[in-house]
């Protein structure tokens, strides 16, 4: 942790208030620039750190991001701040988007344009998943058990919740028995 | 269909699935899809797609589908169900885990925790690529763009809402 005093439960509000408003398609680059370069709250290595548990665990990145940083300095209240911080203002915005798009639906120049705005959004998943999948590359164990994965659920639409719960012991298992060299 | 109580089915919906999103609400979409068009019957396809999209196209994270999905179930009451139901489970779980994982960072069981799990986030997040894409692909054209954008993002540092506004652009002047 830096020498810095631990910022108060307003600072994580308004640091976290920023990131929210400018965070378009992807908030974590600047979450890390907001905690690391600006306010100074984590070291880069802290950050990655922080970031790498917050992958793991359910849930959105960015707001596990927040409960971590928020419950780090200031406890349960310092993750509230954090949190309410970063959804308040994008909660508004986004109701305020989808009334206005129930309300132009029917023009069909709104019903076009969102329809590309859905295709070019869907490249946006495609590339995730591409760079998601990308480490997975010469792993054959884990190649493996993700094309089950995406079989059982965009193949045979299977329930989510049955399927991981079967699937993360069969996982892990299997990657016990077949170490990664 | 809804039997009468549809904030409580949004929130028993968004909080199981808080608890399986592992890296993300990316790769709980399929089962959202599924459940909010197939068992509730909630919205079409194409809606849920559109609802998707604004997510992405607003700022913040894309987890605020679910405040869209909420809101245009059950208005408001709805909006802040399913925010609150997404968010409270897995922010509780990160409270709870975050200093005991910080403590345990070098036993070998976490690498294969890690190990294990991370083809599963893969899959599921490739298994959400492709039900979207079935979803927005209804022409060529609309095909092309979502390849096309996937494409400049995995090979150049273009900003995706450069991508999201040529998409609506396209769209909009009747080009796909």
């Amino acid at each position: 942790m830096s020498d810095r005093p631990p910022p108060t439960l307003a600072a994580l509000f308004w640091g976290f208030l920023s990131i929210g408003i400018i965070g378009f398609g992807g908030v974590l680059p600047w979450a890390r620039r907001m905690v690391v370069e600006q306010r100074g709250w984590l070291t880069p290595a802290e950050f990655t750190d922080l970031l790498g548990l917050c992958q793991f665990l359910p849930g959105p990145n960015i707001v596990n991001v927040a409960v971590a940083l928020g419950s780090r300095f200031r406890g349960p209240l310092g993750a509230v701040a954090a949190v309410v911080g970063l959804l308040c203002l994008p909660m508004v915005l986004v109701v305020t988007l989808g009334a206005a798009y129930s309300a132009m639906r029917d023009q069909p120049v709104v019903a076009r344009a969102t329809a590309g705005l859905a295709a070019a959004a869907s490249g946006l998943v495609v590339a995730t998943a591409l760079k998601i999948a990308a480490p997975l590359l010469g792993r054959k164990l884990g190649i493996a058990v993700a094309l089950v994965v995406v079989v059982a659920i965009a193949g045979l639409h299977l329930p989510l919740v049955a399927t991981l719960l079967l699937l993360a012991p069969v996982s892990m298992a299997l990657h016990r028995l077949v170490p990664r060299r | 269909m809804a039997a009468g109580a549809p904030v409580a089915d949004l929130a028993v919906m968004f909080g199981q699935l808080s608890l399986v999103s592992i890296g993300g609400v990316h790769t709980v979409l399929p089962e959202l899809k599924r459940q909010v068009v197939e068992s509730h019957g909630w919205m079409s396809s194409a809606d849920f797609a559109a609802l998707y999209a604004l997510a992405q196209a607003a700022p913040g994270p894309n987890m605020l589908v679910s405040t869209l999905i909420g809101w245009q179930v059950a208005g408001l009451a709805g909006a802040l169900a399913a925010t609150a139901a997404l968010v409270a489970p897995c922010a509780l779980l990160t409270f709870l885990v975050a200093g005991a994982w910080h403590r345990f960072r070098d036993r070998p069981w976490r690498r294969l925790v890690q190990d294990g799990l991370m083809p599963l986030t893969a899959g599921l997040v490739v298994a959400a690529a492709i039900v979207l894409s079935e979803a927005t692909a209804v022409s060529i054209g609309h095909a092309l763009v979502t390849a096309i954008a996937a494409a400049l993002l995995v090979l150049t540092r273009l900003h995706p809402l450069w991508l999201l506004g040529a998409g609506a652009a396209l769209g909009g002047a009747g080009i796909l």
